[in-house]
């Protein structure tokens, strides 16, 4: 019976670092440390000598991480993306889900899958809530902008709040633009008028 | 007919000024191609994104296909430098005691002196200096690796050369984790304003024409996409050409500081692309000649001298065979590529694809295809050259 495989996780959110540890351990028995702070994580991490790391790869401080690829003294351990011809499939389901794994030379294939396959599910779901997010900001800010325009036709031409989405409605559709747009090319126009 | 969409990646730095103004300013419009350009978070996730073909074409750390090519960083797919995008443009950075320390022993901040401001950082610093490049395999960390062991600071017995992403080097001083940086603008400048550290000497300064930045793609690609390839290579080629333009600074530093790119103030960018550096808080300014250079000399030609150069240097450092790196690395900068490319423009190419790095003291006429072809300084600070025929 081999060791559990230890695995550090590169994460400063903590609401988040807590979610990949929960589906890493529905996984498998795994020796799991998060690091949240980058201040000298290669060398925190050399110190802990994981077998496997994973980080964001929207988290700047990754490079840090390609030094470990140069294992500098006989001590160390080399840190190789994993990326292996014949992971490609995972390694290319890894980026695409914005994770990236370092995992330590000499490994097996074998024992590092249960770990990608698991932080790729939740890496994906992150990205998903990541969107969803961005999507109900833009539907907010959208809805503000057309207010705005709204406003400004009532006060302009003396209409109800209807009849003036329905002027912004039909420019919209004349023009073959979305209303979002009709209503913040004049919210931008009546800003140059003053 | 439509444009064919390219997506090229980048990292917030000045000197992705050729890809954001090939495509802001119409070049590769001309081309009949438009650029899709991805901002990345890292070097390592741009060479992955490249690598695994989520972007076509790359601003890349000119030493990281060359990397690739010998098996160090991750094994990613084979890349190709098919254009150099700029030469030179780093800083070199120190925190402000280490600056004061500097002062205090009588040191001129000069500015262009690469040998005596090494001294003084050595004498200041001793052993034990800790200095933040932005990648293991940048022109950052060769510069560094090649200033102060010709200054007989070997590293890394005696220096230690540490990553730090770009926009956390003023921080890494801050927290202590460093006492000097070389890094691509703005970041120097930016640290300079943050009240972090000072600037101590330009990359120029230690290598008058060190190939900063690369056009890369990955090998295959390039070969199967020829005609995209060549639009893609000229596009930047007129970018760059428009950029050497001195007029042409502030509207490009107005367009980089667009929140899509680099966010950050027009008049900080200006510095690096006007050449002239605010050394520190107290507003000292120097003025050097060639900063950050798109296009003269022959500037996009990747030598494959320049190749051999980097190649030799990687591979002294991690124990490689020198042979084999030496021509793995020559195969990567495809100087047949980019002479095809812009054979039919008025691009002044020189006939030859490999010269001895380091060893044009004063600016020099080359046999080129097209007009004439002055290549300027390119000395190294130590007066070394590097003859590839005989490296």
């Amino acid at each position: 019976m081999s060791r559990p495989l230890s695995i550090i996780i590169v994460e400063p959110d903590r609401d988040r670092a807590l979610l990949i540890v929960d589906s890493l351990r529905a996984a498998g028995d795994f020796d799991i440390q998060v690091i949240a702070e980058p201040t000298s994580l290669a060398r925190q991490i050399q110190a802990r000598q994981p077998d496997v790391v994973l980080i964001d790869i929207e988290n700047p401080s990754r490079d840090m991480l390609e030094e470990l690829a140069l294992a500098s003294g006989p001590q160390d351990r080399a840190v190789a993306m994993f990326v292996d011809r014949s992971a490609e499939g995972l390694s290319t389901a890894a980026i695409e889900a914005g994770v990236s794994a370092y995992v330590v030379d000499g490994m097996q294939p074998g024992r590092v899958k249960p770990v990608l396959d698991a932080a790729i599910t939740r890496f994906r779901m992150f990205q998903r809530m990541r969107t969803e997010l961005a999507e109900t900001k833009r539907a907010l800010e959208e809805r503000k902008v057309i207010d705005r325009a709204k406003g400004m036709l009532m006060k302009a031409r003396g209409v109800s709040e209807d009849e003036a989405y329905a002027i912004l409605r039909k420019a919209a559709m004349d023009q073959g633009k979305r209303v979002a747009d009709v209503a913040q090319a004049l919210v931008t126009a009546a800003g140059l008028l003053g | 007919m439509s444009a064919t969409t390219l997506s090229v990646g980048f990292i917030p730095l000045v000197d992705a000024a050729p890809l954001v103004l090939a495509q802001e300013m119409g070049f590769a419009a001309e081309e009949g191609i438009t650029l899709d350009l991805r901002r990345a978070p890292s070097w390592s996730s741009l060479r992955d994104m490249l690598s695994f073909g989520k972007v076509e074409a790359a601003h890349m750390l000119s030493p990281v296909p060359i990397a690739t090519a010998l098996g160090l960083g991750g094994a990613g797919a084979p890349l190709s430098a098919v254009s150099v995008l700029s030469v030179n443009g780093n800083v070199i950075g120190i925190s402000r005691a280490l600056a004061d320390r500097l002062r205090d022993a009588g040191h001129d901040f000069a500015f262009n002196d690469a040998r005596a401001a090494g001294l003084a950082l050595i004498a200041a610093s001793g052993a034990g200096l800790r200095i933040g490049v932005p990648f293991p395999f940048s022109m950052h960390a060769e510069l560094v690796y090649y200033w102060l062991s010709a200054l007989g600071l070997p590293a890394p017995q005696s220096v230690s050369v540490r990553t730090v992403p770009p926009p956390l080097m003023g921080d890494a001083i801050r927290a202590g984790e460093i006492d000097a940086f070389c890094v691509g603008e703005p970041w120097g400048s930016q640290a300079v304003e943050d009240g972090m550290g000072e600037l101590l000497l330009p990359g120029s300064a230690i290598w008058a024409f060190a190939p900063e930045k690369v056009l890369a793609m990955r090998a295959d690609w390039a070969e199967a996409e020829a005609m995209l390839r060549g639009r893609l290579i000229r596009a930047v080629w007129r970018a760059g050409r428009w950029l050497g333009d001195p007029a042409s600074t502030s509207l490009a530093a107005e367009i980089l500081a667009r929140p899509g790119y680099l966010d950050l103030p027009a008049d900080i960018l200006d510095r690096a692309l006007s050449g002239r550096l605010v050394l520190s808080g107290r507003g000292e300014e120097r003025s050097v000649p060639d900063f950050l250079t798109f296009h003269r000399s022959a500037a996009t030609f990747p030598w494959r001298s320049q190749a051999e150069w980097i190649g030799l240097q990687l591979a002294a450092r991690t124990g490689l065979d020198r042979t084999a790196a030496k021509s793995a690395a020559a195969r990567v900068f495809r100087t047949d590529l980019h002479r095809a490319a812009l054979s039919g423009l008025s691009a002044s190419l020189p006939t030859a694809s490999s010269r001895i790095e380091g060893g044009v003291t004063e600016p020099t006429a080359v046999p080129a295809d097209v007009g004439q072809l002055i290549l300027g300084r390119d000395r190294f600070f130590d007066g070394r050259i590097f003859d590839p025929d005989l490296a």
